[in-house]
């Protein structure tokens, strides 16, 4: 992959990732034949979420997506990847806070505080914002080792994201199920190769010990 | 006598009403204080001939409110009937094909008139009536429906229950063929609702056939279900199959699958939160993207008809 393909590639990428809010903004109007149907806030709400959450599942498939098909290039789309799952969860946030609650600062914080799932959900948007405020080349230089460290925080994230859609549900778990698996194989995914690295590690040692020992 | 009434009754004029007109109508009938709409010529609005189409012969019934009511679209596309799916517009998409013809409702427990009754069986003798009732869902939204119905008692007395019979508990159709969301085990098929006996015996409480002077689609639970407007919409069961007296309390399916969130009486109460959601405010369908909630009212404002029914209950253990 040269730099120019790479360069041409992100354009695209980026105009994949605002294509749901392009749709939303069709439904909304109601434009092309689409609709959001009766209620449409909660329609929103619901789509904007789901989209921030398809967004954060495909950042993390990235790397395991990477180590898999050895192409390494595909981590110069992580952090716009990152950025709209960032971006599509602000915008459910403030559906629900704006459209849906009116701003209405006494109830959000009673729903915060009161309804579990929403207190997850919020706990991820919180946890979100230092990594989107660190994304920058800048920040990553000035954190340094302490920027990876930081940025681990997004597997804490997915976990309260997918369970905050889980609990939300009234009854039906089949979607938030998928979100589950999904992640769950995501995760899987690094702790095998966590795994098989330490394995190789310690081999490793233990090859190069039977060295020394049959080689005085 | 009713349905002689009915049949020598020749300003039946406005079989083709508009939704439009249906609220013209009302509107007129207050003004003017007339009854079963008299000499109302009605226009039909060109293109909506077939969806306007009133196929049931009805008068106005007591209790409805004046607020306006949703429009077809709405009530008809924005369902919660998981016999065909868990998405909003899963019924409005998958139950267009439901047979409701023949239908028999099995009736039994403690009563002197069991036995299977067909659909015409159980309606024909009633005087169906529009009644325009304010409708809460346990999710926090809200409409107004004009149904068509009439009084579930006047149905239930015609079984002549015995003493014994305390409660009334009903069953919805289980047919998987038919009903797809069947096909997975979201909630404890067939679905089962529940009533005391009072309960089913109140005024309010109505066994609906239509909406909008039409014959109920299969979406919002045809060809029979229950309305209880001060209660939390999944007590009004859909598609029933069977009405049975019974001694002791029915356990409901959604009190089932979770006792902590779904009780028996699910009376419309905005003190009592669900464990997690508040019910204090409601979002009235079909205010758009800008609409501010409104406050829920205690028995979903027909405390003056209900109330006196759980007096002495304490209705945050018994939600």
């Amino acid at each position: 992959m040269t730099a120019k393909n790479i360069r041409a590639l992100k354009v695209l990428v980026f105009l994949a990732c605002l294509a749901p809010l392009g749709k939303l903004g069709l439904e909304i109007f109601g434009l092309a034949g689409l609709g959001l149907g009766a209620n449409p806030i909660e329609e929103l709400i619901h789509r904007l979420g789901k989209w921030g959450l398809n967004f954060l599942l495909i950042t993390l498939a990235v790397t395991p997506l990477r180590k898999l098909t050895g192409l390494n290039w595909l981590i110069r789309f992580r952090r716009m990847l990152g950025l709209f799952t960032f971006f599509y969860i602000l915008m459910h946030f403030l559906t629900y806070a704006g459209l849906d609650q009116r701003f209405d600062i006494p109830v959000i914080v009673e729903d915060i505080v009161e309804r579990p799932y929403i207190t997850l959900g919020m706990s991820a948007l919180l946890l979100l914002l230092p990594l989107a405020l660190t994304s920058t080349n800048g920040m990553m230089r000035r954190l340094g080792r302490r920027w990876k460290k930081l940025h681990r925080l997004v597997y804490v994230i997915a976990g309260l994201g997918v369970w905050h859609f889980y609990w939300q549900v009234k009854e039906d778990i089949l979607e938030p199920s998928i979100y589950i698996c999904i992640l769950t194989v995501l995760m899987g995914y690094r702790i095998l190769a966590r795994w098989r690295r330490q394995r190789a590690t310690r081999s490793a040692y233990q090859r190069s010990d039977h060295e020394r020992t049959a080689h005085p | 006598m009713d349905r002689a009434m009915k049949s020598s009754n020749a300003i039946r004029s406005w079989e083709i009403t508009s939704e439009t007109n249906y609220l013209n109508r009302r509107q007129f009938l207050r003004e003017t204080g007339l009854v079963a709409g008299a000499g109302i010529a009605s226009v039909v609005l060109p293109g909506r001939l077939l969806a306007d189409v009133r196929d049931l012969e009805t008068v106005p019934g007591p209790y409805s409110t004046d607020e306006k009511p949703n429009s077809w679209q709405d009530i008809t596309t924005y369902n919660n009937f998981y016999e065909f799916g868990t998405g909003k517009e899963d019924p409005y998409q998958n139950a267009q094909a439901f047979v409701t013809r023949p239908w028999t409702v099995k009736v039994s427990g403690e009563c002197d008139q069991p036995g299977d009754y067909h659909y015409e069986d159980i309606v024909s003798p009633h005087t169906l009536e529009d009644r325009v009732y304010r409708h809460r869902c346990v999710e926090a939204w809200s409409m107004v429906v004009p149904w068509v119905g009439f009084p579930l008692g006047d149905l239930l007395k015609r079984f002549s229950p015995n003493s014994d019979a305390k409660y009334v508990r009903f069953k919805t159709l289980y047919d998987p063929k038919q009903m797809p969301g069947q096909r997975r085990r979201v909630l404890n098929w067939p679905y089962v609702e529940g009533l005391t006996i009072h309960e089913a015996m109140h005024p309010l409480t109505l066994m609906v056939v239509g909406i909008y002077g039409r014959t109920l689609p299969n979406q919002n639970g045809a060809p029979l279900r229950l309305v209880m407007p001060w209660k939390y919409g999944f007590k009004g069961i859909k598609s029933i199959v069977e009405i049975e007296f019974t001694r002791r309390q029915p356990r409901n399916s959604w009190q089932i699958s979770a006792p902590r969130e779904y009780g028996f009486y699910a009376n419309v109460n905005p003190e009592v939160d669900h464990p997690r959601w508040s019910q204090a405010r409601e979002r009235r369908i079909g205010g758009g993207l800008f609409a501010a909630k409104q406050p829920t009212l205690m028995f979903n404002g027909y405390a003056d008809q209900v109330a006196q029914l759980y007096a002495g209950l304490d209705l945050r253990k018994h939600f």
